[in-house]
């Protein structure tokens, strides 16, 4: 199957400095592919080379080396443009458009027939909640609602594949919420969204694939569960009512108890432990159970281990591929 | 070049709600003001002044939004990123180019258009009641068709210095473009006079740099046959065929090289 996204050693180079510039690389031989109806995040902190990406799979910016196709076609080809969408991060519009006239504008672009185009135009900006504003000047529009202009022209075209520069960007929690809904929906749909955030937990939520960027290069990528290695790490096990004498004989035995309110403790089980047993041994004791959590590293973990392991020098410690779980296309090069 | 017809079109009505065409207020004001004031001359004279800066102020005016609207063009969009979603729709970056061109030339015609509706409306009321006897007897006749060539190439004119302005708008601030296209069309005023640096300097460097100047740049003179056309003096088809040619090769050479610049342009 053609994947919907694929970049093969991707490499650029900015040049700094005035009067003799030299390269800077922004991106370092990044190789991806992104299965047709898969939500990928592309995660990475700020100046990790995410936008860069992004700006070269639309041809904003021009690769130094490598290349990059949708849909099995080069990102250099016109005619693919009729097949995608993209919202850049904090899109700026013609603010003396209306939202209405700015979507024409683009539909036009696309040789949509008149009729067609105002069907299309209403009905992305309904989608998008902004329909009782087509009229309003963008200039008169908040940073959210500008957000939404922006994803409504990304969807104009009813795009097989969405790349989406910092979706959650500017909008408050209620927009966030929509833009998740949103995402879901276009990936139920059939269609791939391909999106850059920071924020992990939008990943979390989102995606059933990602990549993990840190200094222009690509410090893991694959499937979720993979690389959130879904294994226990240990036990968080809350209860109240222990007797103190009780409690020091436990703190030499597990990883900390840290007190959290009154009488009851948070007691951190090393991944060996069996909580079972210890459950038993508290309430005999006379102890109340409150919570019994499992230890997993969540994506905000990893990725912070991910970055850090990046250093300053070569490639990352971990291996940049991840193993797929499954047959599902679409895992990292 | 639909997609360059749409550019177009936005550009024009962007010009439109930018108000633009309040300049037209400003130039009906200044005729109007002019023939009462020249009221008081000679009669012919009247005529000849109005004509002269009815001319003069098209071609100042249009001037004006050629190199301020030309060299925000381009670059307004690069700075404010509003090409980002655009590039990300079918279009071409020389559609882009073209089209934004042909935007400020469609609002350039306009002006032009309803300034010279302006022109040979006060003049006409300016020769009213002067007996065809006496008109005779000036060197034009007030409602003279001649002033049409001089209009057609003030718009060659402006046509050439929109191209000046897109070509530096496709990669330099607007500051500078605006600088750069202002010096240029200043030098092609005096590009009859870089041909003979060689006589007016000395030495034969100056003569190879100037005849390679003139060559190479735009000889912005030749488009301004107002005192001519004022005077009665015939301008032949030829000339008029022959210069509008000379500016459509520079247009054209001028669009090619901002085609090319912009197409391999990154946004940062």
């Amino acid at each position: 199957m053609t994947p919907a996204i694929r970049t093969r050693e991707l490499t650029k180079d900015f040049p700094v400095g005035f009067w003799r510039p030299r390269p800077y690389r922004a991106l370092d031989r990044l190789s991806i592919e992104v299965a047709p109806g898969d939500v990928f995040g592309f995660l990475g902190p700020n100046g990790a080379g995410k936008t860069t990406t992004l700006k070269l799979l639309m041809q904003l910016v021009f690769p130094t080396s490598g290349d990059a196709e949708i849909l099995g076609r080069p990102v250099g080809d016109v005619g693919i443009r009729r097949r995608i969408g993209y919202l850049p991060e904090n899109p700026y519009f013609y603010d003396h458009l209306t939202a209405e006239e700015l979507l024409g504008y683009y539909a036009r672009l696309f040789r949509m027939a008149p009729v067609e185009r105002r069907q299309r135009v209403t009905a992305v900006l309904d989608r998008l909640g902004i329909g009782a504003e087509r009229r309003l000047q963008l200039r008169k529009f908040s940073k959210g609602m500008l957000q939404r202009v922006g994803l409504a022209q990304a969807l104009l075209n009813e795009p097989e594949v969405i790349v989406l520069d910092e979706p959650m960007s500017g909008l408050d929690p209620l927009g966030r919420r929509d833009v998740r809904a949103l995402i879901l929906e276009l990936r139920d749909q059939g269609r791939t969204v391909f999106f850059s955030s920071h924020i992990l937990s939008d990943a979390e939520a989102l995606c059933s694939q990602v990549a993990i960027l840190a200094k222009g290069r690509l410090a893991a990528a694959g499937r979720l569960s993979d690389l959130q290695e879904f294994a226990v790490h240990g036990w968080e096990l809350v209860v109240s009512g222990v007797p103190p004498h009780v409690l020091d004989r436990v703190r030499s035995r597990v990883r900390s108890v840290t007190a959290i309110t009154g009488d009851r403790y948070a007691i951190d089980l090393p991944a060996d432990a069996r909580p079972e047993q210890w459950l038993a041994e508290l309430a005999a004791a006379g102890a109340t159970l409150v919570a019994l959590n499992p230890i997993r590293e969540t994506l905000e973990d990893l990725f912070v281990r991910r970055v850090s392991e990046m250093g300053d020098g070569g490639r990352p410690a971990t291996a940049t591929r991840v193993p797929r779980r499954g047959p599902g296309p679409g895992s990292a090069a | 070049m639909n997609a360059a017809r749409s550019v177009a079109i936005a550009v024009f009505k962007e010009s439109v709600r930018d108000r633009i065409f309040y300049n037209l207020v400003l130039f009906a004001v200044l005729l109007v003001g002019a023939s009462i004031l020249m009221g008081q001359l000679t009669a012919g004279q009247d005529v000849k002044i109005i004509k002269d800066l009815g001319l003069t102020a098209t071609s100042v005016f249009g001037l004006f939004i050629s190199i301020f609207v030309g060299i925000n063009l381009v670059s307004k969009e690069v700075e404010r990123r509003s090409v980002y979603p655009l590039f990300a729709k079918p279009i071409r970056r020389s559609e882009f180019i073209i089209g934004k061109y042909a935007g400020l030339l469609l609002t350039l015609m306009v002006n032009v258009v309803v300034m010279t509706v302006a022109l040979y409306t006060v003049l006409f009321f300016l020769s009213r009641g002067v007996s065809p006897n006496v008109q005779r007897a000036w060197d034009a006749p007030p409602i003279d068709p001649a002033l049409l060539k001089a209009i057609g190439l003030i718009y060659v004119d402006l046509a050439l210095v929109t191209a000046v302005a897109v070509l530096f708008s496709t990669y330099s601030s607007p500051m500078l473009s605006a600088v750069f296209t202002f010096g240029l069309y200043v030098v092609g005023q005096f590009n009859e006079d870089l041909r003979r640096l060689d006589q007016i300097v000395g030495g034969p460097a100056a003569g190879i740099v100037g005849k390679a100047c003139y060559y190479l740049l735009p000889d912005f003179a030749r488009f301004d046959i107002k005192l001519a056309v004022v005077h009665g003096i015939p301008v032949s088809a030829g000339y008029m065929l022959w210069t509008t040619a000379y500016a459509a090769a520079y247009v054209a050479a001028l669009l090619l090289g901002a085609c090319v610049i912009f197409s391999r342009r990154d946004f940062k």
